[in-house]
């Protein structure tokens, strides 16, 4: 009740003009309500002088809907005037009035939702189409810079790589070391369910060992490193983009991806094999846990029966780090310096970032397998 | 103003202390804002003017002090009349701080879509209106995104933002730096309307001497980690520290503190 009667407006027709009596607070609190009320009521057809004897307070937003009126009666051909109320009213409105002529507001986004599907799909064909040229691009350009550095050796950001090392290969030890360590105890109890069958249940040990050197102990830790240390570079560098520090970088000279995109490169390349290699470590160390404990096979046992498996296993999983290395590093810092200038961005860039690198690192695992059927090792 | 008791205070600081680590920025501050006036606060640069007006604000801790506005210390508010006292301001940040995932319109909308329960089309509207009085194309620069913008158009959006509710107290942090002359002009323009209009109270960190002149009652002038003095233009030409001496008496200022480039801007 106390709402209708916060703000009100009438119109009182007289013989040769017509009155249009705001009364109350005409502010934003109201804004809505009078919105309306203004939309209802029956525009008269005559002169029409706006009274504002009766407004108690008023704030740009019920101005604006009184000079909105007013437009729109003008519009019509009528002539509109403003009287009475106190002097700051009308600076109010004058100034709304001369601002009222540029304001078209943009009209809203997203109106058709069929057009803009297709839009969407659209946008999302060139991205993938630009994405991928514009990632052939910066490939030839980190090859390049390479190439420069191994040239000029002194080049290199001998700090930044060792920090990099720091942040995405010692600081990951305790979560690739847990990880690897339970699913190594997983492996051994499921191998160990399904072998006993067969009374073969020494045989856990050789499939465990040769599926965690293999495979899982590098593709683990390649995974891990994609969202842990991949998802870091294209923040990082996104939000260096937003802050346009990289612009900064240009302008002072210096090559971002030799400044921000080798020792990322380089540092990964480093860490992830050594991360691989402790995983493997680890992943041995669990499902020789639980031969031990469920199987009763004695860690000794356990050894000997280890240094029997052939030790190219153990390389075939290795060789694989570096390739995931260079695919993750390169994808994060890539997708890194696609970001366009919003923290929104920012964050599209990062799952892109993650999702790619981590399909990207299980396709290339897959053909590696292949690729080591064919060659029979 | 007639509407407006001259003395009325709004923003109190009373013995405020911040600091970062173990570096005192402000050491037992002391500040009041009247209602309906323009307090103009000047200072070198990292002399503590935007962490005196963030720690106003809320959003530095203080070591020590008590900040009061419109008579409530702000510690003891709870979090609901913490909201309604934030709807009642209005802030220009100084870098801006637009939202960078929303055009500068819907920016522009964002305190009316939280606190006003408008329609998409009026919020939209008024938005707009805001826009143009800054001096912003509605049409054209609304729709654009804020890294799209210039350093000035920046600026501009951000102060249409900050008024867009027509807050009680408006605090701007350097608001004409990046602005061209005519643009800065105008802006000092509009303040003053607002001030008039709306009854409106300013707390301005600037460097803008133009500004100071033309629409500040009042100057405070922040150094050695406190407020060191406040008063009007004349007030502080009298003052004997040396930091105010060189600022009100320096080649920069002679040309708009002299006698009579005073008298010539009234
Ligand atoms: N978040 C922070 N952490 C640490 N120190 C800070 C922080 N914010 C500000 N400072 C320090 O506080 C001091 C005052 O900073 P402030 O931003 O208030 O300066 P200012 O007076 O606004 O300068 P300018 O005119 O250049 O904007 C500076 O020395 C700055 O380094
Ligand atoms: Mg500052």
């Amino acid at each position: 009740m106390l709402e209708a009667m916060a703000a009100s407006v009438i119109i009182r027709a007289e013989e040769d003009r017509a009155l249009l009596c705001p009364s109350g607070r005409w502010d934003i609190a109201n804004a809505a309500a009078l919105d309306q009320r203004l939309r209802d009521l029956a525009l008269p057809d005559r002169p029409v002088r706006i009274e504002l004897d009766g407004v108690e307070a008023m704030d740009t937003a019920g101005a604006w809907l009184l000079v909105r009126t007013r437009r729109r009666l003008s519009a019509r051909g009528l002539a509109v005037d403003f009287a009475g109320g106190k002097p700051g009213y009308h600076i109010l409105l004058d100034q709304l009035e001369a601002a009222g002529a540029a304001a078209e507001p943009p009209p809203p986004r997203g109106a058709a939702p069929l057009a803009d599907w297709f839009i969407r799909i659209g946008a999302a064909t060139a991205s993938f189409g630009t994405g991928v040229l514009g990632f052939l691009y910066f490939l030839g350009q980190v090859i390049v810079t390479l190439g420069k550095t191994a040239l000029r050796p002194r080049r290199l950001r001998v700090t930044a790589v060792f920090a990099h090392i720091e942040a995405t290969g010692v600081s990951a030890l305790p979560i690739i070391g847990l990880v690897s360590f339970l699913i190594g105890i997983v492996l051994a109890y499921q191998a160990e369910v399904q072998l006993r069958r067969y009374g073969a249940t020494t045989a856990v040990i050789d499939l465990t060992a040769i599926a965690i050197m293999r495979e899982f102990g590098v593709l683990l830790t390649a995974i891990m490193m994609a969202g842990r240390s991949g998802s870091a570079f294209t923040a990082q560098i996104g939000t260096m983009i937003v802050g346009e520090e990289v612009d900064a970088l240009r302008a002072l000279g210096l090559d971002p991806i030799e400044v921000l995109v080798l020792p990322r490169l380089i540092a990964l390349v480093i860490s992830l094999p050594l991360l691989s290699f402790f995983a493997d470590i680890l992943g041995l160390f669990g499902s020789g846990l639980l031969s031990w404990i469920a199987i009763g096979i004695n860690p000794t046992l356990f050894t000997e029966r280890l240094a029997n498996i052939s030790i190219t296993h153990f390389w075939v999983g290795m060789v694989k780090a570096p390739v995931f290395a260079v695919i993750i590093a390169l994808i994060g810092c890539y997708e890194g310096l696609r970001v366009s200038g919003s923290a929104e961005s920012v964050g599209r860039q990062t799952t892109r970032s993650v999702v790619e690198s981590v399909f990207l690192v299980i396709v290339l695992d897959a053909l590696f397998s292949v690729f080591f059927d064919v060659m029979g090792i | 103003m007639s509407w407006a008791s001259e003395r009325d205070v709004v923003v109190r600081v009373r013995g405020l202390s911040v600091g970062f680590g173990r570096r005192l920025v402000l050491e037992n501050a002391n500040l009041d804002l009247y209602r309906n006036e323009i307090l103009g606060v000047v200072g070198g640069s990292g002399s503590g003017k935007s962490v005196l007006l963030r720690a106003i604000l809320g959003l530095v801790p203080r070591r020590a002090g008590r900040i009061e506005v419109f008579g409530r210390d702000v510690a003891a508010l709870d979090l609901e009349e913490r909201r309604l006292l934030e709807r009642r301001f209005g802030v220009l940040f100084q870098g801006g701080a637009l939202f960078s995932s929303l055009t500068v319109a819907e920016n522009v909308a964002v305190p009316l879509r939280e606190h006003v329960g408008l329609t998409a089309a009026l919020a939209a509207e008024i938005a707009a209106v805001k826009l143009a009085l800054v001096g912003l194309d509605p049409a054209a620069d609304g729709r654009k995104y804020p890294s799209e913008l210039s350093g000035g158009m920046k600026k501009r959006a951000a102060l249409a933002r900050a008024i867009v509710l027509d807050p009680e107290i408006l605090f701007l942090d350097e608001p004409t730096g990046g602005l061209d002359p005519i643009g800065a002009a105008a802006f000092d323009r509009l303040i003053q309307h607002l001030t008039q209009t709306l009854g409106l109270t300013l707390f301005m960190v600037t460097h803008d001497l133009d500004s100071l002149v033309t629409i500040c009652d009042r100057i405070a002038v922040l150094a050695d980690r406190h407020v060191l003095t406040t008063g009007s233009v004349e007030e502080l030409l009298a003052e004997t520290h040396p930091w105010v001496r060189e600022y009100f008496h320096g080649p920069r200022a002679a040309r708009f503190f002299s006698p009579d480039a005073l008298n010539r801007s009234g």
